[in-house]
């Protein structure tokens, strides 16, 4: 059977950066970094005490306060993502067939804090028995964001989470992807949400080492493939992507961002948390996903990748990208807006997916901020070009995304400028 | 109106989001102040910590208004 074309109708997004797709853009352009001190909770005895917090957003203005409430914080960003994609798309759901509108969004964690937040209450009262509630459980599974996002459209096509760690919502994408070129939806709602900035979320990361400790210049913590980097900065937030079946969207004279044209997955099957050192599963993605796009190496852009800014990761997809592009690696532009967004774990692949949208409709990349004359690793080749600190403007016909994940989970999807 | 009926009442506008006028004795959690199975549940406990009371799942069932909350509550309140 031929497989369907798939294209972006919608962005949705909430950001360390910005509350609404435009505002997130216009700030990764200019460079400014969301890190700042957490407010969420007293970090004054942890390792880490900064983090890229949402900022400013009244939940309410979107979402009815009764519900609110049985929401945890991850799904609440969701559903503001998913709300604002699916206005972006200007669906008319009273004309749609709902029965082919699916969701399928990527958590990495879930409801942490409201798992923190009923556990601590038992350990408080454990002598007068357990007294969880009821909504402990609904608010705090992976999958209850796009429940709650099919809930309250009445979306009743293929609904679930996809769970991969930071690749979550890259394998949201590329499942939404498959289910629409396989005609099984004529949309799906796709994207991915995390909130972990809490005690159990900051605390656990940091006893693997895993973030930046420089709490003396959050702004300038997240420094991706800069020698001086010491770890990534958590970072939450959603975004949401409309992925829509091409004729659908034409039938409904609908503007179309980009196209999506393929996507990979691969395992390292080296470690729990450490990236293959050579970047083997790094590679085998990103050739995966040329593959199923019939594109050629030469024919990538731009690479927002995976670059968290941790000492071992960086390097190891420097050198996956040197191996899959040979010399178009010195020509393409790369870059890592977690300098700027922080690390959104599970969200993080449907928000740079977005930026790779973007950056195809506007022909600009976004930077790689905080990065120092001189402040170079030996062990990465500087004739990448890692688009540091400004934004470049250049023809971006085609981009890929790459995202990582704790267990060996990569995950890359790719999306070109629309053509007929 | 007792202590116990403002805080009870308080609660169930906190917890259902409904507006004060509305909470009347007779009104129902699940006909008339759109509670649903878990909304209930959660109201029973939010009574049991405010109250220091220990509300038996076979009573609770029978507690379906907000005059049977408020009765129950000062029948059984320490």
């Amino acid at each position: 059977m031929e497989l369907k074309r798939v294209v972006v109708t919608g962005l949705g997004s909430v950001t360390p950066v910005g509350n609404t797709p435009e505002e997130t853009w216009a700030n990764l352009l200019a460079g400014k970094s969301g890190a700042a001190p957490i407010t969420q909770f007293d970090a004054t005895n942890f390792k880490t005490q900064f983090a890229c917090e949402v900022k400013n957003l009244n939940v309410t203005d979107y979402i009815d306060r009764k519900e609110v409430r049985k929401m945890d914080r991850y799904c609440q960003l969701a559903m503001i993502s998913a709300m604002q994609g699916v206005k972006d798309a200007g669906l008319d759901l009273e004309k749609e067939d709902k029965n082919r509108i699916g969701v399928v969004y990527g958590v990495g964690i879930g409801g942490i804090k409201t798992f923190q937040d009923e556990v601590t209450y038992y350990g408080q009262h454990m002598a007068d028995g357990p007294k969880f509630n009821p909504f402990f459980i609904p608010k705090m599974i992976a999958d209850i964001a796009s429940g709650q996002i099919s809930i309250h459209f009445g979306f009743h096509g293929p609904n679930y989470t996809t769970t991969s760690a930071c690749a979550s919502s890259s394998n949201a994408l590329a499942d939404a992807f498959n289910l629409i070129r396989l005609g099984k939806a004529n949309i799906i709602v796709s994207g991915g949400a995390e909130a972990a900035i809490c005690e159990c979320g900051v605390g656990g990361f940091n006893a693997m080492h895993a973030l930046s400790t420089r709490n003396d210049d959050p702004e300038h913590a997240s420094r991706p493939f800069s020698a001086s980097r010491d770890g990534f900065i958590m970072g939450e937030g959603a975004g949401c992507l409309i992925l829509e079946e091409l004729e659908h969207a034409k039938a409904r004279g609908v503007k179309i961002y980009a196209e999506m044209v393929g996507e990979g997955a691969s395992a390292d099957a080296h470690h729990i948390t450490a990236s293959h050192p050579e970047g083997l599963g790094a590679k085998l993605v990103m050739l995966n996903a040329l593959e199923d796009a019939g594109m050629k190496p030469e024919d990538i852009d731009y690479i927002n990748v995976h670059g968290t800014s941790t000492p071992v990761g960086d390097v190891s997809e420097a050198k996956a990208i040197k191996d899959v592009f040979g010399d178009h690696a010195y020509k393409l532009n790369i870059s890592s807006t977690k300098s700027m967004t922080g690390h959104l774990l599970g969200a993080a692949g449907a928000v740079e997916a977005m930026v790779c949208v973007l950056s195809v409709q506007n022909d600009i990349v976004p930077p790689t901020i905080n990065h120092e004359e001189g402040d170079n690793d030996e062990q990465l080749d500087y004739r990448m070009n890692f688009t540091f600190n400004e934004a470049q403007k250049r023809p971006v016909n085609a981009a890929l995304s790459n995202t990582f994940g704790f267990g060996g989970h990569n995950c890359c999807v790719v999306f070109k400028k629309y053509a007929e | 109106m007792s202590e116990i009926e403002s805080k009870v009442k308080a609660i169930i506008v906190d917890k259902l989001g409904v507006d004060e006028a509305e909470v009347k004795p007779e009104a129902s959690f699940t006909n008339d102040l759109g509670a649903d199975s878990l909304d209930t549940v959660e109201l029973i406990m939010e009574f049991e910590k405010e109250f220091g009371i220990s509300i038996p799942d076979d009573k609770a069932e029978t507690i379906q208004t907000v005059g049977d909350a408020i009765k129950y509550i000062e029948e059984n309140a320490k």
